[in-house]
């Protein structure tokens, strides 16, 4: 069990480095351990003595509890414009003030959020199940099979996401399920690399060979003892992914290619934010940009923290 | 080395290859094509099925794309109809000053991470660690557009002390010689790329702190700053030159953004106002240069990193 993780992916260019971004830090100091604790158990400690960790997971579900259970003590219409309150400043009913078209800016925030978060954490999902399948599936047969798959990853690396991201909801004008599609598309990417440098690894254990000499089919070494044997790789990469997934989002709702009014996201309301920032009416540009940091930031010290937490070799130095 | 050149580049020209097939499809995925971009949702069949005849797009994709490829190999990326001009004088006009704001901020932004890093890296765990650590986080966790404008808000609007416009000139010359005017974007893209840099530098820094040769120095009574800056500073710059060829993506997107805010007149204000009016060739020809800077930056790092550490073996 415990070299379930393997190895690292090894100094393949482009590996870590594009994914998980500032993050690189030096083990928290995990207990020694002893035989008969678990190693999710030990995981677990190394994570909770990670504070910052704790504190990211917890400005995480502070802000699920704001966006999806907020309204329902919070009520606020976002769908009816009421220009009789428009850019109001804080304070009396309405304590985030109000924006253009009137709406409540604390219910706003909480509404936006919502896209923001569903957005962001379905992204990384699929974006993280794509790419391990890419990759192990790569890993595993590898050969030119490999080689034609790897590059073509390689050629996607290339080509600048932002980039990318304009183009496509330029021709698409995506909704929220489409802009998942598309945030997904170009996320998956370093899963698949990292999950393949795994896999690479992975294919030459015992088991795997068993597996091979029992008669069992690709399809099932790869999905039932390739991907599952890489999740540490592919949870930590799923966090940084969140983090990345709702500042595309927040750039795309920024450039107006975002959700269309009445819906918003965090980036959309930053939108809105500019065209007042001459007459200074900054309770339309804090709160969503605070909240947008504030959850990149979380979901980057749960990555950091993950990490240390699935990293063995680090345990016991 | 040379067998480990070859190979590096065959593979470069490899992802190259698919980075223009992408493009091409990228090209084909258009709504209506290329015709409906050009002559106008009031186009009839007709005019469109000539248009596609003249223009060779009946014909099967892959004779499409072999003839593309042909004409972007000879530097042919296509024409704006918006703008009335060939996509390539467009870019040859916009890339010397996206070149130039880059550069400019990729220096300070470097030359401010390593010794940041250094100090993190020796000092580590103690106020100056933890509050640089902090900031890098803050900074590598915030859209570059909120950055942009908080600095906007801060430095013109409030206290008035800087320009919120780049410098609109015409020609490198005439940025440079409006310094006051590029502080702010200059002072966005360095915050937005010290954060990362510095988070690496404090990583492969430490990883010299520990090694033998360090012991080695120490031993034979080289002092403290010697050591750091002789001795493991050389060491832990060869991953730096790797991070910054394969930071090229983030980069270039990072410029895209800085120049919409700033309306700096470089590639990605470019980029970003065609993509307002659906001018494909623009777009197009835009992301494959973008791509062709990353696949070309991603293989002078690789090399780097064989000529600046003897001990690799390829």
């Amino acid at each position: 069990m415990p070299d379930s993780m393997g190895p690292n992916p090894g100094p393949v260019p482009g590996d870590a480095p594009v994914i998980a971004g500032a993050a690189v830090d030096e083990p928290t100091g995990g207990p020694v351990d002893g035989e008969a604790r678990s190693m999710f158990r030990l995981g677990l400690e190394v994570f909770v003595q990670n504070r910052l960790a704790v504190v990211g997971a917890g400005v995480i579900v502070f802000f699920l509890l704001f966006c999806f259970v907020g309204p329902l003590i919070y009520h606020t219409d976002q769908v009816h414009t009421n220009l009789m309150l428009s850019n109001g400043a804080p304070g009396g009913a309405h304590p985030f003030g109000t924006d253009a078209s009137g709406y409540d800016e604390l219910g706003r925030l909480m509404y936006g959020g919502q896209a923001s978060l569903e957005v962001g954490l379905a992204a990384a999902v699929l974006a993280s199940v794509v790419g391990t399948l890419y990759g192990a599936i790569a890993g595993y047969l590898g050969g030119w099979v490999d080689s034609v798959m790897m590059r073509l990853v390689d050629g996607g690396f290339a080509i600048p996401p932002l980039f990318l991201l304009l183009v496509l909801s330029a021709i698409f004008h995506p909704n929220r399920w489409e802009m998942i599609v598309i945030i997904a598309a170009l996320s998956w990417l370093g899963a698949a690399r990292l999950v393949r440098g795994e896999a690479l690894s992975l294919r030459v254990r015992e088991y795997v060979q068993a597996v091979r000499v029992m008669g069992g089919s690709s399809m099932r070494a790869v999905l039932k003892h390739v991907a599952p044997n890489a999740i540490g790789t592919v949870v930590v990469f799923a966090s940084f992914a969140v983090a990345d997934a709702i500042l595309l989002l927040a750039f795309l709702g920024y450039l107006g290619l975002g959700l269309q009014p009445p819906q918003t996201d965090w980036g959309g309301m930053l939108s809105d934010a500019i065209n007042y920032i001459n007459s200074g009416y900054w309770w339309l540009l804090y709160p969503p940009g605070i909240a947008i940091i504030l959850v990149a930031i979380s979901f980057n010290f749960l990555g950091d923290a993950l990490r240390d937490a699935f990293e063995v070799r680090l345990r016991g130095r | 080395m040379i067998g480990f050149l070859i190979r590096r580049v065959l593979q470069a020209i490899v992802v190259l290859f698919v980075v223009s097939v992408i493009t091409f499809i990228l090209l084909h995925m258009l709504p209506g094509g290329e015709a409906r971009a050009v002559l106008g949702v009031k186009a009839t069949p007709v005019q469109i099925a000539a248009f596609n005849h003249t223009n060779g797009l009946d014909k099967s994709l892959p004779v499409q794309y072999v003839e593309w490829l042909g004409q972007v190999l000879q530097g042919h990326l296509g024409y704006s109809y918006h703008l009335n001009q060939t996509v390539a004088s467009l870019i040859a006009e916009k890339l010397p000053k996206t070149i130039v704001l880059n550069a400019i901020a990729l220096i300070i932004s470097v030359g401010l991470a390593i010794p940041i890093g250094i100090r993190q890296a020796v000092k580590r765990n103690k106020a100056f660690d933890y509050a640089a650590t902090g900031l890098s986080f803050i900074f590598y966790s915030s859209p570059i557009f909120f950055l942009a404008l908080v600095l906007v808000l801060w430095f013109s609007l409030d206290l008035g002390w800087l320009p919120s416009e780049a410098p609109q000139s015409g020609s490198v010359v005439g940025i440079l010689s409006q310094p006051t005017e590029l502080v702010l974007p200059v002072l966005t893209l360095v915050l937005a790329q010290i954060a990362l840099f510095s988070r690496y530098m404090r990583s492969s820094f430490m990883d010299g702190l520990v090694q033998d040769y360090v012991r080695t120095a120490k031993a034979k009574g080289a002092s403290d700053l010697r050591v750091q800056y002789l001795h493991i500073l050389r060491n832990s710059l060869i991953p730096m030159a790797t991070l910054i060829g394969l930071s090229l993506p983030g980069i270039l997107g990072g410029a895209l953004i800085v120049e919409q805010v700033f309306n700096y007149p470089g590639m990605g204000l470019l980029f970003w106002q065609e993509a307002q009016v659906n001018d494909y060739p623009v777009l197009l020809g835009v992301t494959l240069i973008g791509g062709a800077a990353t696949v070309v930056g991603n293989l002078i790092a690789d090399v780097l990193y064989g000529v600046l550490d003897p001990r690799v073996r390829y």
